[in-house]
């Protein structure tokens, strides 16, 4: 019998025929996360249902030393999720209940498997939401969330999914149940809480997710500002937090991406302009009003060439709209588009932006620029087409030179998409090899016989010796050519 | 070589010879772990401000550098350390706040350190200078290193540098006192935390409840004809007496009784342990002056999901550990990850000890 049919029976008897796929066809759905460029079959996808299962089935996978690539969602834009041929691929999404609201204490406590929006509509009620809102968030769930460290529009002034998660439930690769954090604001021994989240499957498995609530703002407005020039937006996006404002989204967006959202929303958008900003203030009636007067005193100084005041909650849902539909708007300009996540400096956004348009227009691939300006993280959206031969490979290439620019200038390669499959080779571009020996002795101490993910997150030093030598080869490090910023 | 190199240069030799190390700062928070038999490592050889860009709202300093030279360049510029690091004397270190992962009354609204945390340098325990995370608000390239440095104590790094994320002083604060006990007043903590107001801090200290307001003069305005009560004129300095353990509630240090940190859920109920309570954190953390044996109020304390530690032994034996004892699967990944950074354990070995 061979390793499979072994793991197939012994599976069979903890879950049940439909929560077991091990057919071609059924496999099909999993092969790729939401960077649809990397596609691998698992061995099998298994669906459990209940706590002791995934116990169970980690359990087993450990004894054969199969891999296990968990998977929430599948809306990962970094491969994250990206099955191992050899492994099992591990959905939570049937653990989707919410399991207990406590509106007095304002924190829920969910499975991993609900859907980050399903969380604030539950709560809604209480006048209470789940702040971290990934555009993602109508599909995406809260473990996975958790596992990338998932941002949104709200995270300048909210913080990110670290900031707004209270506990965890996580199962290591052993089946041993874990509880970390919990209703209290802090727990003894290590932050493990903090080095779970974003560890992207690496550590073990998120069973049950104990989230902060937040009262919803009395009031919230949105400003559409448009400038005829990206860098005085990009001005304005220092100068209005330097005037000590935290708005609520501080979101910015080039021509291509304005045109493409317009094209596709209808969200009232200036076709013409260079960029835009949307501001949100939220808060208290006098406490918008303050931060309006400052804001708006900022935008014209720096030329806004149009301010417009969402009129009204419907007017503010548009200008939103236009901005979360960002990338699905570019989907429908393009054959295919990669999605970058740089996070720099707010300072360097000009400079970047600049250092974007002249790669752009060396590689021959139009790139669309849409962002969390207030916490300088960047989506560059190159557009490509998949079906002509090399077009993908220089894709890779031009991202790659993107993320080198923004840890260039402080930066990083990833503020939330996480590194997943996408980003290993840049790893070794931010870190040195001492710090990615430290990485894997912390995988080490949860996982040591790297099943959980692996191949993900943290290179081998091996595969950046590789990578190094492959790019002076080619030329293409240190870009002597290259102006440098 | 730089002073950073320097530094961890000393901690390699001691990794080759296997010379525990004792890391200390000004040894303002000495008190709060056990005892560590070491060669001492004053990390006040890294000090100064490495950068600080006020519009980029982030702020780096070398572990050594006092507080109170952090805390006097962010004012000059209207910022600051939203977490309220309790410096507990004059003296104190950023390195050293971090390490023990303490923050003060505004908490629960304006996030701990180890939310404020973007990025660090740490010495491991090979005496290698890694650096983690960032200058920037979003990072998640590899593990979040730097916020597991956050209340480690020191066990699995120095924290040689830091960037934290700062903000605008806000305009105004005041505050407001009003009279109830300590059941009502834990109701109402958790009743105006959950309106969409400026809430900044709250505090009982056994008769009266005490809320701080913070923002715009107008939006602050608003809050406080809300919810009512009388004004207390010394805002400033009643959170700073909370924050710094001045308050008269912390006045007895004796033999008769010893403090205790709780650290529950905001909503837990009076836990009618013998002795006096101040609660801070809205809720969330409550100093216990008391009596009892430690089993007492650890059994209390883990009963509604909370975790209890010690900061005056007072009448309790010495050897009664500091911090809340780990469920012993927890303790096990606790000993592999300070393997993970500290292979000869050599870093402030046994100061989180939870056995006695
Ligand atoms: C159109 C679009 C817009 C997006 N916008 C944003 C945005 O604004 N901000 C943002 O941060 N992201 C955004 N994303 C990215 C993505 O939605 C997030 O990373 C999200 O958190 C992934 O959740 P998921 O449930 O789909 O996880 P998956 O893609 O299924 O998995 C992601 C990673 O988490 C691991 N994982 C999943 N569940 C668990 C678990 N229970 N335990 C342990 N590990 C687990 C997986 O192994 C994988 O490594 C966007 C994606 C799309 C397609």
């Amino acid at each position: 019998m061979t390793a499979f049919h072994s793991l197939l029976q012994a599976l069979q008897q903890i879950l049940s025929p439909h929560q077991l796929l091990h057919r071609d066809e059924e496999l099909i759905p999993y092969e790729c996360d939401g960077l649809s460029a990397y596609r691998e079959k698992p061995m099998l996808v298994a669906l459990p249902d209940r706590v002791e299962q995934v116990q169970a089935v980690l359990r087993l996978c450990a004894e054969h030393q199969t891999p296990v690539v968990a998977r929430g969602a599948g809306t990962g834009l970094s491969g994250g999720a990206l099955p191992n041929r050899e492994g099992v691929l591990l959905s939570l999404a049937r653990f989707n209940r919410i399991l207990d609201i406590d509106p007095v204490a304002r924190i829920a406590r969910v499975q991993p498997g609900v859907r980050n929006l399903a969380i604030s509509e539950a709560v809604a009620e209480y006048g209470l939401y789940y702040a971290p809102d990934p555009s993602s968030q109508i599909a995406c769930t809260i473990g996975g969330n958790v596992a990338e460290n998932s941002g949104g529009v709200h995270c300048l002034k909210y913080g990110l999914t670290v900031h707004n998660v209270l506990g965890v439930k996580l199962l290591t690769i052993d089946g041993e149940l874990l509880e970390i954090g919990g209703a209290a604001l802090d727990s003894a021994g290590y932050d493990l809480l903090a080095l779970i989240t974003g560890s992207e499957g690496m550590l073990g498995v998120i069973v049950e997710v104990t989230v902060k609530l937040l009262p919803k703002p009395l009031v919230t407005k949105v400003l559409l500002a448009a400038f005829d020039d990206v860098e005085a937006a990009g001005k304005s996006v220092s100068e209005i937090i330097a005037e000590g404002v935290i708005p609520g989204g501080l979101e910015m967006m080039d021509n291509m991406s304005i045109r493409a959202a317009e094209d596709f929303v209808h969200a009232g958008y200036p076709t013409d302009a260079a960029a835009i900003l949307l501001c949100e203030l939220d808060g208290t009636d006098a406490e918008v009003e303050a931060q309006m007067h400052i804001v708006q005193a900022v935008l014209k100084t720096r030329g806004a060439t149009d301010v417009r005041l969402a009129a009204d909650d419907a007017e503010r849902m548009r200008f939103w709209s236009g901005r979360k539909n960002a990338f699905p708007a570019v989907g429908r300009i393009s054959p295919d588009y990669y999605c970058m996540d740089g996070t720099i400096p707010r300072h360097a956004l000009p400079q970047v932006l600049c250092g974007i348009a002249d790669l752009s227009a060396q590689y021959e691939l139009p790139v669309a620029n849409v962002f969390h300006a207030g916490d300088g993280n960047m989506h560059p959206l190159i557009l490509y087409d998949a079906n002509i031969p090399g077009e993908l490979e220089r894709t890779e290439e031009l991202g790659g030179r993107i993320l080198e620019l923004c840890v260039e200038v402080g930066g990083t390669i990833t503020g939330e998409h996480g590194v997943g499959m996408e980003k290993i080779d840049q790893m070794c571009v931010q870190f040195a090899s001492a710090e990615l020996t430290q990485f894997h002795a912390v995988k080490a101490a949860f996982d040591p016989a790297g099943l959980l993910n692996p191949g993900k997150a943290v290179p081998t030093l091996h595969r950046c010796a590789e990578f190094g030598a492959m790019h002076v080869h080619h030329g293409a490090l240190p870009h002597p050519e290259l102006e440098r910023f | 070589m730089s002073p950073a190199e320097r530094f961890a240069s000393r901690v390699a030799d001691a990794y080759a010879a296997k010379q525990p190390l004792r890391i200390e700062g000004s040894g303002s928070k000495a008190f709060l772990g056990h005892p560590v038999d070491g060669m001492p490592l004053d990390t006040r050889e890294l000090s100064g401000i490495v950068a600080y860009e006020p519009s980029e709202l982030v702020i780096t300093a070398c572990g050594g550098t006092p507080l109170l030279e952090l805390q006097q360049v962010l004012d000059e510029r209207g910022q600051m350390l939203p977490f309220e690091p309790p410096l507990f004397s004059d003296q104190a270190t950023l390195g050293g706040v971090l390490a023990c992962g303490l923050s003060g009354p505004r908490r629960p609204y304006a996030g701990s350190a180890r939310d404020l945390v973007l990025g660090t340098r740490i010495v491991n325990g090979k005496g290698e200078l890694l650096r983690f995370g960032g200058q920037v608000m979003k990072n998640v390239a590899g593990y979040d290193i730097s916020r597991l440095m956050i209340g480690a104590h020191g066990t699995l790094g120095v924290i040689a540098e830091a960037s934290l994320k700062v903000l605008p002083r806000p305009e105004i604060e005041r505050t407001l006192v009003l009279d109830m006990d300590a059941s009502q007043a834990i109701e109402a903590m958790n009743r105006w935390a959950g309106q969409p107001i400026p809430l900044s801090a709250a505090m009982h200290d056994g008769d009266q409840l005490y809320l701080r307001l913070s923002g715009y003069a107008s939006g602050v305005d608003a809050a406080i004809r809300r919810i009512g009560g009388e004004e207390f004129p010394e805002s400033d300095g009643l959170w700073l007496a909370v924050r710094e353990h001045q308050h008269p509630f912390f006045a007895s240090r004796d033999d008769a009784t010893a403090l205790w940190r709780l650290s529950v859920p905001s909503t837990t109920p009076s836990l009618g342990l013998r002795g006096s309570t101040l609660i801070d954190w809205g809720g969330a953390q409550r100093w216990l002056e008391t009596d009892l044996p430690a089993d007492t109020v650890r059994a209390a304390v883990a009963k509604v999901g909370g975790h209890a530690t010690l900061y005056w032994h007072g009448p309790l034996p010495a050897s009664t550990p500091v911090f809340h004892p780990l469920a012993p699967t927890m303790e096990r990944l606790h000993q592999a990850l300070r393997e993970a950074f500290d292979p000869a354990g050599i870093l402030n070995p046994g100061r989180m000890t939870s056995k006695p």
